[in-house]
């Protein structure tokens, strides 16, 4: 009986600690922190406020908000584009295959990020390999602009989360009965009624993983916004970083965060509602 | 015939996106020209000054031990949870379960500001401690995730008579649990470590003057001017994680065979 309670203490405790200090308080903490004041060295002045809230539903800070929704929409819905018809032509090849191309979708994510994002201005700026080769043979004349704009946090975005949608639609996808398929083909079906009445509900559950697992980290990483938009372009992480690290006004970056805690609530519920589960947001 | 190199066309061309920017990286690591826009002549160079870039070396070091130590105190826990979880109710249990799944879901950054905010509080100076400290608070869910998937009502009923016959907990655990959950405490482990060699949003707010990791380094360097090195550096990473990939998926089938 007493081992047994041993193993017990041994395999709880620590989850229970860790939850409590490294997730639950610090997360209180910032809750907290939103509703002090700061004074002008970076200090924060201990006195229950709702001026940080108010400051955040001003024009500029909504402008940014409403910027970080678009380039996650549409990092979201590109990669959702990418994702289909890639999960869908590997379908129909032998496992063999689909196994070694979703392990060759993760070998390039196991390289750092910044290192790979670091290729894309290389690719990407005024005299880099794109605009070099696009000159070189005739295709435009004068460099394009790809980068320190919106299309480079796009590009920015869509590659470094494209694994995220890619995953599990393919796991979702692999997994629809062929016999379903070929039995409405068998029917009369046109290809896109069985895409719109088979593929889809059959898949959707990978496409809202996928979306959650893509939107969100998309209106955070600032360091994309900041390496691909030239600095001049930001995104609500920029946003929370800004105030941490340079303004130093921790209680109106705490007030942005819980803003963002919400979003993320809300999108999470409504995966919830759709069927989503918990655990297969974790696994890669 | 025509339909289906379409197909093979398009599936090369997400291909070539996911890895174009590395390719880039690989093939201007032997690029003698230092502005990295038009390649001159082949040279091992880079590789050579790289050996004597002590600072980025020192980032690389940094990054390799605090993601040794985070992967395994993080599979560690997560594997002991994940089982202690399945296994046994206590109160608050519902709570933790909630809370184990917000490091997954909410943005990284929060994270990482909220972590920056406690360690302040508490008066914890800003280091290789509070670095590999929060390394472990994003792992820990993603082990646990992955071992629950593991964990099923067969397992719970091998269990269960091992119990019966006497068998201890820890015995128990050991002898039964681990062997059947291994592949998910594996793939949980290789989560952790991928996620702490990559990480660059919780590293840059818990990081403290005199402690570098290779990603912040990298960011820092995009700033102010990247060498040729931290090319060969990325290559010679690339290439380290391509021999670890074959290896194991060698080893893999090799089992699957002799099985």
């Amino acid at each position: 009986m007493k081992k047994n309670n041993l193993f017990k203490a041994i395999s709880i405790i620590p989850v229970i600690i860790y939850s409590i200090t490294l997730i639950l308080l610090p997360l209180l903490y910032i809750f907290f922190l939103s509703f002090q004041k700061n004074d002008s060295y970076g200090g924060i002045i201990y006195e229950l406020t709702l001026t940080n809230y108010f400051t955040i539903i001003d024009l500029t800070y909504l402008k940014v908000f409403l910027k970080s929704a678009l380039i996650g929409i549409i990092t979201t819905v590109l990669c959702i584009l990418i994702s289909y018809p890639f999960a869908l032509i590997l379908k129909n090849k032998s496992s063999k295959v689909q196994n070694l191309c979703t392990k060759l979708v993760m070998v390039p994510f196991l390289t750092n990020s910044l290192i790979r994002t670091y290729g894309w201005i290389v690719l990407l700026r005024k005299n880099g390999v794109i605009n070099a080769t696009l000159q070189a043979l005739h295709i435009t004349n004068a460099p394009l602009n790809l980068m320190y704009n919106n299309i480079g946090i796009i590009i920015g975005m869509t590659y470094t989360l494209l694994p995220f949608m890619i995953l599990p639609l393919c796991s979702a996808v692999f997994k629809i009965d062929k016999s379903l398929i070929e039995a409405a083909k068998d029917l009369g079906a046109s290809r896109m009624q069985i895409f719109k009445n088979i593929i889809v509900p059959e898949s959707i559950s990978g496409v809202f993983n996928g979306s959650l697992m893509v939107f969100i980290p998309a209106i955070g990483y600032f360091f994309i916004a900041d390496i691909l938009g030239g600095g001049k372009e930001m995104i609500i992480g920029n946003l929370i970083k800004n105030q941490f690290l340079t303004a130093r006004n921790w209680p109106l970056g705490s007030a942005i965060s819980i803003f963002l805690i919400l979003i993320t609530f809300i999108l999470v519920k409504i995966y919830q509602k759709l069927g989503g589960k918990m655990d297969d947001l974790g696994g890669m | 015939m025509k339909k289906s190199f379409f197909k093979n066309i398009f599936i090369a061309l997400v291909f070539t996106f996911l890895y174009l920017p590395i390719i880039i990286l690989v093939i201007y690591s032997f690029n003698a020209s230092k502005m990295n826009v038009l390649f001159t002549t082949f040279t091992f160079s880079w590789y050579k000054t790289l050996f004597y870039n002590k600072d980025l070396l020192e980032a690389f070091f940094n990054t390799l031990i605090i993601a040794a130590t985070s992967t395994i105190i993080s599979t560690i826990i997560g594997t002991l949870s994940a089982v202690g979880l399945n296994k046994y109710n206590f109160f608050g249990k519902s709570l933790i379960l909630k809370l184990i799944y917000i490091p997954i879901v909410i943005p990284e950054i929060v994270l990482g500001i909220s972590l920056l905010s406690i360690y302040t509080l508490t008066k914890l100076e800003l280091g290789m401690f509070t670095l590999i400290l929060s390394h472990i608070a994003f792992s820990i869910p993603f082990v646990i995730v992955s071992v629950r998937t593991t964990i099923s009502k067969e397992l719970n009923s091998i269990e269960e008579a091992a119990k019966d016959l006497g068998a201890s907990p820890l015995k128990t655990f050991m002898l039964i649990t681990l062997p059947i959950i291994k592949p998910g405490v594996v793939s949980g482990a290789t989560l952790a470590l991928t996620l702490s060699l990559d990480d660059v949003v919780i590293s840059y707010f818990t990081a403290g003057p005199g402690s570098n990791t290779l990603p912040l380094k990298i960011y820092s360097m995009i700033k102010t001017g990247i060498t040729p090195d931290v090319n060969a550096l990325s290559t010679l990473l690339l290439l380290a994680t391509i021999i670890i990939l074959t290896v194991s998926t060698i080893t893999q089938s090799r089992k699957v065979v002799t099985k």
